[in-house]
């Protein structure tokens, strides 16, 4: 257990050692200059080479790249060119809202995925099954921004129960978390749709093995067999996809947050990319890397949780 | 007896919620965020959206018809050779931290715009400048190197507000001036939060306060609006829904005029547009109300040069350019140029991109042929504004009165005309209104029949705010939202 975990951990690392350097030679070779794009049309040369030096964009590739990473490792993601303020305190903001809203997106798809996908799979070939492959198929093929401005449209203009967007700060809990509702729930609707078909298909696989026959011959009963035998060996698909799905959560709800004017992680990067702050997209993608594998390394002690011969390799 | 207090009560009752529905804070949406509140550090237009007029004063600024007016300072005397400006400043003003402002402020906030230096995006403004001394502590003397008849005028700019030395270097993140509002909140990503500045010099403002809602969406913005999240939002991204708010009383549509001279600019480096049949015929095949209706949903007026529309000294050359695809075809063939293929660099906004589209096809009717290539705005910047890469591209001159911007060789689109050049000098130096008229006429008249560029429209404005509101500024003589005369009339 202990070695598999190592090796998991090892590789990882190495993951992120590439990544960074993937990510920094990719943003640094994007053409634009930051000071430029601040100072705009009428800007003087002069001007633009004085906030040059006041930003510190000089010295060579390598020269940057060593002093990012070694920056990072001592917590220092450098300053922002643009808000000039420190790029941790940017993400830390804007983590507040990107991470509840992954979680939130999250445990509402796997509240509604698998009892879905259990019932979808008990009932196979049965109308209920069909309606469900139906509806989740429709979860999967509708564009979730299209979606999400159609909960706008009926809950916000409509009713009037929501705002349309916006997110007040979690000084007020109670009106931080209504404004997550709906951004939430347009996240995982396709996420939900796709958990329940992978927990389905799991579920029906496990279901046509010779234990569960087994079990049944022993007396146990449909229900029973199910929880202790055919469950467990489903998971360990799902929590893949839920892994998955978590990493996407959190860095790929851009479209979402725009839809609802979030200040979330994901317009952090976006506006970062359009202004050329540089830092910025640099430390906030490598982050999300970062969160990445660490979620991918949590998936793998589950999966050694779930499933004991992975223990025992 | 108590059907009597019943109905008192009642009458109580209505009052207090009338009482209450009198609002006294607006939410303002706008579609880009700040990337930071020091004007006098960057050009991005949202920072003076937010902080012209309302955070920041400089020593003029301007009304909501373009006119200078004064600002800080009260009165202000110009010598006769026209290169001493001594300026009185009004008494009793004090930046949100409390400091008093005085001369010495004025000193060196114009001094640190025009350092050496300097990361001011106008730093041009500032060039003509000599020397700015304190008097005392109301009265500054500004020496200029020659007469400057647009010299008040440039003082009213974002980029010359006056500063205080002490929190000069914070104004990037907790902005300090002496404007009827003070900053309060920055919640980067969502919103700014600036609340009335009860020792304001000035008349007091009718709003308590004032939140800036970041909204980049059009779609999300359109339902901001419907939804009733955001009371105005004077830039509205979304102008095929402006007929929705139109036919709703609940809303005012707000449509005037701006500073934006939407160009179809030539590099003058390349080589088939150095001849001027080519420029022209370019031209004569565009139609501008194609791009009008197609590009802007009818919004825009056409213009026949790079001046704005609603100034007095506008001459209408729209003819000199008129949508002529026979002679445009007339003029290739006189300059023996066939199988013309020009590369059209478009940046983001959608003027750019969707009137290219429309461009593209009008030229390849009289026989040229594009290459589009799409550009974020610091790759357009980077290649077509300062490394003259490109041929065509389509770009809004949003500054004011910036017809000037010809004079210059260097500048993107390189017109190098010493008759042109000449004509600016005067005009520097000019200070008759009547006489600077007539010279703007003449540079109107000139970048016009050289085809400099290629003239589209001026770009609209166009805003949605609740019907209730009132005193939003319609036309845009400078990037600002100045809320200083808004309120709510009920």
């Amino acid at each position: 257990m202990l070695r598999y975990l190592l090796i998991r951990a090892l590789s990882l690392s190495l993951s992120l050692v590439v990544a960074s350097i993937v990510i920094f030679a990719v943003i640094e070779v994007i053409p634009g200059d930051p000071a430029a794009f601040m100072l705009g049309l009428n800007a003087t040369e002069d001007a633009i080479a004085n906030l040059r030096a006041e930003l510190g964009l000089g010295g060579s590739l390598v020269e940057r790249y060593v002093s990012w990473i070694t920056g990072m490792l001592q917590g220092d993601f450098g300053t922002s060119y643009t808000y000039r303020v420190p790029v941790g305190e940017l993400i830390a903001d804007r983590i507040w809202v990107s991470l509840p809203l992954a979680i939130f997106a999250l445990i509402l798809s796997t509240l509604i995925a698998i009892p879905v996908g259990i019932i979808a799979a008990t009932n196979r070939g049965n109308g209920g099954d069909f309606a469900i492959m139906g509806l989740t198929q429709l979860g999967i093929a509708v564009p979730n921004f299209w979606f999400a401005m159609l909960l706008v449209l009926l809950f916000a203009v409509t009713l009037s129960w929501f705002s349309a967007g916006g997110f007040p700060g979690w000084d007020n809990p109670g009106p931080a978390l209504k404004s997550l509702v709906l951004p939430a729930i347009a996240l995982a609707l396709p996420q939900a749709s796709i958990l329940a078909r992978v927990m389905r298909s799991a579920l029906i696989e496990t279901l046509d093995q010779d234990y569960i026959r087994t079990a049944r011959a022993r007396g146990l009963s449909r229900g029973e067999t199910i929880r202790r035998h055919a469950l467990r060996n489903a998971l360990i698909p799902v929590l893949t996809i839920i892994g998955l799905q978590f990493s996407f959560l959190l860095a790929g709800a851009i479209i979402i947050e725009n839809v609802f004017f979030l200040p979330g992680l994901g317009r952090l990067v976006f506006q970062g990319i359009t202004q050329r702050d540089l830092v910025v997209v640099e430390s906030v993608t490598m982050l999300l890397v970062f969160a990445v594998i660490v979620v991918t390394f949590l998936v793998d002690i589950a999966y050694a949780i779930v499933d004991p011969r992975l223990r025992r390799k | 007896m108590t059907k009597h207090l019943r109905l008192s009560a009642a009458v109580l009752a209505l009052t207090a919620g009338a009482a209450f529905a009198q609002q006294s804070t607006i939410t303002i949406g706008m579609q880009l965020e700040p990337p930071m509140l020091d004007p006098t550090g960057g050009a991005a237009a949202a920072i003076d959206e937010v902080v012209y007029a309302n955070v920041f004063e400089g020593l003029t600024r301007f009304a909501s018809d373009g006119s200078v007016v004064p600002g800080l300072a009260e009165s202000w005397e110009i010598s006769e050779d026209g290169t001493t400006y001594t300026f009185t400043l009004r008494d009793g003003v004090t930046f949100h931290d409390g400091e008093a402002m005085t001369a010495e402020d004025v000193v060196f906030s114009l001094d640190r715009a025009r350092a050496e230096d300097t990361t001011n995006a106008q730093a041009a403004l500032f060039a003509n400048i000599v020397s700015v001394e304190a008097v005392d502590d109301t009265t500054v003397v500004v020496t200029l190197d020659g007469p400057d008849g647009a010299f008040l005028f440039d003082m009213a700019w974002g980029d010359a507000v006056i500063v205080d030395p002490a929190s000069a270097e914070g104004n990037a993140t907790n902005p300090i001036g002496t404007g009827p509002f003070r900053f309060v909140e920055w919640r980067q990503g969502d919103s700014i939060e600036l609340a009335r500045n009860d020792d304001y010099w000035g008349e007091p403002v009718a709003l308590e306060g004032a939140t800036f809602r970041f909204i980049s969406d059009p779609n999300a913005a359109f339902a901001a609006m419907m939804a009733g999240d955001v009371d105005a939002f004077p830039v509205f991204p979304a102008p095929e829904t402006l007929a929705q708010f139109e036919g709703n009383p609940q809303f005012n549509v707000l449509v005037g005029s701006t500073e934006g001279e939407t160009i179809l600019a030539m590099n003058h480096g390349s080589e088939a547009l150095q001849d001027v049949r080519v420029r022209e015929a370019i031209s004569h095949a565009i139609n501008r109300q194609d791009i009008i209706d197609g590009a802007m949903f009818g919004y825009g007026t056409p213009i026949g040069t790079h001046f704005a529309p609603h100034n007095p000294d506008y001459v209408d050359l729209t003819a000199n350019s008129d949508f002529d695809p026979d002679r445009a075809r007339e003029l290739l063939a006189e300059a023996g140029v066939e199988n013309l293929t020009l590369r059209l660099m478009l940046p983001p906004p959608s003027y750019a991109r969707r009137g290219g589209e429309i461009i593209a096809s009008q030229l390849r009717d009289v026989g040229i042929e594009t290459e589009i290539t799409n550009l974020e705005w610091a790759q357009w910047l980077e290649q077509v504004f300062r490394g003259y890469d490109f041929d065509l591209t389509i770009v809004s001159h949003t500054e004011p009165m910036d017809i000037n911007i010809y004079a210059r060789p260097e500048y993107y689109f390189q017109y190098d005309s010493a008759e042109f050049q000449s004509l600016m000098d005067q005009l520097n130096v000019e200070t008759n209104p009547e006489q600077r008229g007539a010279l703007l006429r003449q540079a109107q008249e000139l970048i016009s029949t050289d085809y400099v560029n290629a003239y589209l429209f001026q770009l609209a404005k166009t805003g949605v705010a609740n019907a209730n509101i009132e005193g939003l500024w319609e036309n845009s003589p400078t990037q600002a939202i100045d809320l200083t005369g808004v309120s709510w009339t009920q």
